[in-house]
This record gives C-alpha cells, structure tokens and sequence, in this order.
C-alpha cells in the first residue's frame, strides 16, 4: 500500500471537503435525508476510498477487491458521494439521490448500483452480513486471505440485539479479515446515545466479545490508517475501530447536533442559521474551507 | 389432468412412515456432495433439523451460530453473496419466525441465494405446545416478493424438494414437519419447483366433482379423504401443490374447470397460506366455490399430533365434510 505522506494527507483533506460539499449538494437536490452522520464519516469514507480500500472503480465485480459493507444504511449520502468521487458513476448523478427511478436508493440497493456490496437500512444486519463473507472467504482462501472485509456500523444501531449475535460469532471464529469500524458520534434520533441507552463502556463490550479494539480520532487521517493497518495486521481476532466522530462535522452549525441527524439542509434547528439559509451556508463554508480562501464568488 | 405414480403401499394399514425434515438431512448431503458451494447453518438445532448429516460430513462448511437466528439469516446472505449456497436452519417457529425482516432485507431485496429450512412447522409438534407451532410461516414467506416457498408431503419429496432448492438460483423456503408423515409418494413420482401433481383421480365412470389441493404434511389426509368419498358417490381429485409460491396456476384452473369445487387442505393458518393463495388466484381467473382446511384464527396447545389435527378442524372427516360442503355449491 502507498504511504502516507504529508502531501497525501493534505490531498484527502482536499478530497474529504469536496465529499462533504457533494453531501451538502445532493441533501438539497433531495430535500430530505441524513445529514450529522454523513458529514461525520466523511474523513472514515475518504481514507477508505482514497487510500486503504482494495477496489476499481472500473471493475466493481473484481473478485479481489475488498468488500465495504455499509451497515447504518442510512448514511449512504456519504457512501454514494465517496463512490462518486472516486469513479464509480458521475458526481452530478449525486443529485438524483431519493428520487423516483435514482440508483440511488434513499437507503442503498445492491441491485441498482454497482459497486454496492449490500442493501442495507434497517439497522443490525450490517455485521452478520460482514461475518459471512469473512468466512466464506475464509473457506475459499484459508485463514491467510489478504480480501478484508470492512464493515461500517453507527454507535446507535448498536442497540440492536443481532450486533451481538454477529459479533458472538466473529469472535468465535477469529474472523482475522473482519474489520468493523464504528461511527462513535454519540448521537442517534431520539438524543444522545448514553440517555437513550447507554453503550460504554464501549472497548471493554467488544474486548470481551474476542475482538482487538482501538480507540482513534475520527477525523486525523494518520490515525485512521494506522488503525486500519494494525487490524489488518492482527492475525488472531476479528477487529474493531471505535472512531470518535464529531457528528456534522465540517459545518460549524451542523456539529454535536443530534437535531441534524434525520434532517437536510432547510429543514434543520434554526436557532443559529434560519432554514432558507442552510443550504447555502453550509456550501460556503465548506467551499472557503471555513473562511481560509474567499469564494470565486466574493 | 391424470394421476401420476404414487408409493402402490400408500392406502395400506401399514404403509411406511418417516419424519419429513428427514428427507431434508438426505438431500442436502447429496447436495453438498455433488456441489462444493453448498454450505449449512444451523441456530442450536442440528439434530432435530437433521442438518448434522452434513455439519458431520462437512465440517468446514458448516457454521453453528448458537441461538440467533436473526443473525443466521444475514450471515447466511453474506455467505450467498460470496458465491455460496447456504441452506440455513432452524425450527419453523425462529427461522422464519423470529427472523422475517432480515430474510426479507438481507436475502430477498438483496436478491442472493439463499435457503430457508424451517422444522417443526405445524400443530403436529404436538406436546411442545402453542409456543412452537408454526401455522402463519408460509403466509410470512409467501408476501415476500422472490420468495419460493416449498411444503413437501413426505420425506421422499423432501428430499426432491432439497435438491431442486440446490439447483434453484433464488430465495427458497422450505417447510418440514416433526412427526412420522406416511410416504405418500414413490421414488418415480415427479417433483418441480412450480409444478402441481394430481396424486388421485376417482375411478373410471365416476366424474371429479370436487378438487382438493393439499400441501405439506395433510396431503396425506386429503388422500384418505377422497378415497371415503369415492365409496359414498362423490369424486373428487387430489392435487399436491407442492410448491404454494409460484402457484401452479395452469393445473389449478384446470382443476376448478373441471371440478367446479375447491377444498384446500393444509397444516396452518387458513387466512395467507395455501387456501389464500388459491382463491386469490381464482377469483381473478374462475371464481369457484372454495372450502378451506385449515387453523381458523387459532393458537394451537399441547396435545398429540393427531388429538391436535383433529381438534383444528383438519382431519380426514374434516376434509370430508369439506368437500360435501364443496360439492353441494356447485354452481
């Protein structure tokens, strides 16, 4: 794999804004969607697609590709973007996101876009479905297949009892292709994720389950390849990456809001930007990188 | 519509009887022997599911996944979309009772092969009591779109059934009962996925008057049935409907066409099993009077498998009565 020098941090810097600014795009465009998660994985989605995932963005089928399985479905605006940024379909078709005949299902659907790994929605499923492909591969390739299998799981649907069962059985079979990454943003509908049921202490849980787990900032792009290499390094479990993300991030009046997790721009918590501006807003702050260049535009 | 062969022992005191997920043991080995692709699951039930035949032959393509079934169909569904064709098992009752939406969103929408076997379907688990009778699982399975859903009347079609599953590229579930079922069928006797069989036609001179069409673990019955009512005057037909999604709509129309009085005989709920399926269909195409056997909006108890049958309303008399009742509305 390429190493991360400092030129390359600094492009998926670059590379994490415009996802983030293809977010704020097709939230609009969609008028309706989930908008603190995506922005909160954006830096997770860039490092994967931009640096540590086996993929071709030409040759979706590729036997040898590793497998992305997007758990919390309802985070694709990040997903569909990232895919876009990196070849899969055209940006622009980012915009048809949640309309009438779009291959960009408002939850995805594997069936409609190559490139998907699996549909998902419907919170829990995520990891079962990431345990049976790591075994299957397992089967296929022995215990030394380098295919890994990353599986990408909000904080919040780990209130869902099959996350359990799923990660009971990876421990099981020290699934060492297995890599989860939870999104650790601490927020889910209905507030935040310790008043509505409470999760930590969240290590000690997956330690116990058999699996290796690391703690790592969300957004420091060395920290996250790094923990993605060390997982793909441990040999004897299965692997987990708590990463700590700030939900919304990269928009000032989007961020630790849990009241921005179901709703787009236009439709958010007014109380420091009205609903009219919101969009707007959250374009020019992302396309000044919050203020460091002006826009073409001023 | 002329019968096809049957087991020749069928109508005899003695006939042979077997448990029908048995059937299912065999073919499956058969399957893993002929296609490597083939790997099984199994929530804490192998034996009772008869999957241990392969978990024993097979041992590297068999993963126990401990008592969780909801989990057991998604990894099952990532076992599919790397290539493989999992057969994943359990009672009836948890798989797919307690695992509906993840069949439904991880296999079905998600369009990979994958196989649901779900044992002890039906009353006729006898003294386990309400908790473990399965009686609205084809009905949970039939609403979902892709989903095949098979109820085999003996062990020797079980078998069939499991090899065709095998061969079938798609979602497919396949209902097993508990108990000793007599082998209703022969080893020559046709089965196909989508395919209805008449098992039964009244003898020369005597014209078909009422149509039963039967799944599962009755057709046994609704063959008793029919054979009482010849020696009363009334001829009556037997289909085994094998397959109750896709219906086999062809032989069905054929049947109303020519019988002009349905009866449909099975071991579930009246209401989104077979008898729905059947008069969905025909009311579109022929509308027929129709008569249904089965569970009438019930819970089931503790009891033997035949106290049980008998006290739901689907015994012999039962479909008997039924079919008097189908005659006498003849149009």
């Amino acid at each position: 794999m390429e190493h991360l020098h400092d030129d390359k941090i600094k492009l998926l810097e670059l590379r994490a804004n415009d996802i983030r600014q293809t977010i704020i795009e097709m939230l609009i465009a969609a008028g309706s969607g989930h908008t603190a998660g995506p922005l909160g994985m954006a830096d997770i989605f860039t490092a994967l697609y931009f640096h540590s995932l086996r993929h071709d963005p030409k040759n979706p089928d590729w036997e040898d590709r590793d497998r992305l399985i997007l758990s919390n479905g309802h985070i694709c605006p990040v997903l569909y973007a990232s895919m876009a940024h990196a070849g899969y379909f055209s940006v622009e078709e980012c915009k048809t996101l949640r309309k009438f005949g779009s291959r960009l299902q408002g939850h995805p659907h594997r069936e409609w876009l190559p490139g998907l790994e699996t549909s998902s929605g419907p919170l829990g499923s995520g990891l079962s479905q990431g345990v049976g492909m790591a075994l299957a591969d397992r089967m296929d390739r022995g215990r030394h297949s380098d295919r890994f299998h990353y599986v990408l799981l909000g904080d919040g649907e780990l209130d869902c009892g099959q996350i359990w069962e799923a990660a009971m059985l990876a421990g099981k079979e020290k699934l060492h292709n297995l890599i989860g990454i939870v999104d650790r943003n601490n927020i889910q509908i209905d507030g935040f994720t310790e008043d509505i049921m409470p999760l930590e202490p969240l290590k000690d849980k997956w330690e116990s389950f058999g699996w290796h787990v690391q703690e790592i900032d969300g957004h420091d792009f060395e920290a996250i390849v790094r923990a993605i290499n060390e997982a793909k390094a441990y040999f004897a479990k299965p692997s987990l990456i708590i990463a700590h993300t700030i939900p919304g991030k990269g928009v000032d009046f989007t961020e630790r809001r849990f009241e921005w997790h179901g709703n787009p721009p236009g439709k958010g918590p007014e109380d420091v930007v009205k609903k009219a501006d919101q969009g707007t807003a959250a374009l020019n702050e992302l396309r000044t990188l919050r203020g460091l260049i002006k826009s073409e535009h001023e | 519509m002329t019968p096809v062969p049957i087991n020749p022992k069928f109508f005899d005191a003695d006939v042979e009887q077997q448990p029908i997920r048995k059937g299912f043991g065999e073919g499956l080995l058969e399957a893993g022997e002929r296609d490597h692709r083939i790997v099984a699951l199994c929530a804490d039930l192998t034996e009772s599911t008869t999957v241990h035949h392969f978990a024993r032959k097979f041992p590297e393509r068999f993963v126990q996944v401990g008592i969780g079934e909801q989990s057991m169909a998604s990894v099952a569904s990532g076992l599919a979309a790397m290539g493989k064709i999992p057969f994943f098992t359990s009672y009836a009752m948890f798989s797919p009772g307690r695992n509906w939406e993840q069949i439904r969103t991880t296999i079905c929408y998600n369009h990979v092969n994958a196989k649901v076997i779900g044992s002890h379907a039906g009353i006729s688990v006898g003294p386990d009591g309400g908790t473990h009778q399965a009686i609205e699982d084809m009905g949970i399975m039939r609403m979902v779109p892709r989903m095949v859903v098979i109820a085999p009347c003996d062990a020797l079609e079980a078998k069939k059934a499991t090899l065709a599953a095998a061969a079938y590229d798609g979602p497919v579930y396949i209902r097993l009962a508990r108990e000793a079922t007599p082998i209703v069928t022969a080893p020559e006797t046709p089965f196909a996925i989508g395919k209805a069989e008449c098992y039964f036609a009244p003898k020369e001179g005597l014209a078909a008057t009422v149509g039963i069409v039967a799944t599962g673990s009755l057709v046994h019955n609704a063959l008793k049935a029919v054979k009482e009512l010849e020696s009363e005057g009334i001829g009556a037909k037997v289909i085994n409907m094998a397959t109750v999604k896709p219906l086999d709509r062809d032989t069905l129309l054929a049947l109303a066409n020519e019988c002009g009085a349905i009866v449909t005989v099975e071991e579930h709920q009246r209401k989104g099993g077979l008898g729905g399926a059947v008069a969905e269909y025909l009311a579109t195409v022929r509308p027929t009077p129709i008569e249904f056997i089965g569970v009438d909006d019930q819970f089931g108890q503790s009891g033997t498998p035949n106290e049980l049958v008998e006290h739901y309303g689907m015994g012999v008399s039962h479909i008997k009565d039924a079919a008097r009742r189908a005659h006498a509305r003849r149009g």
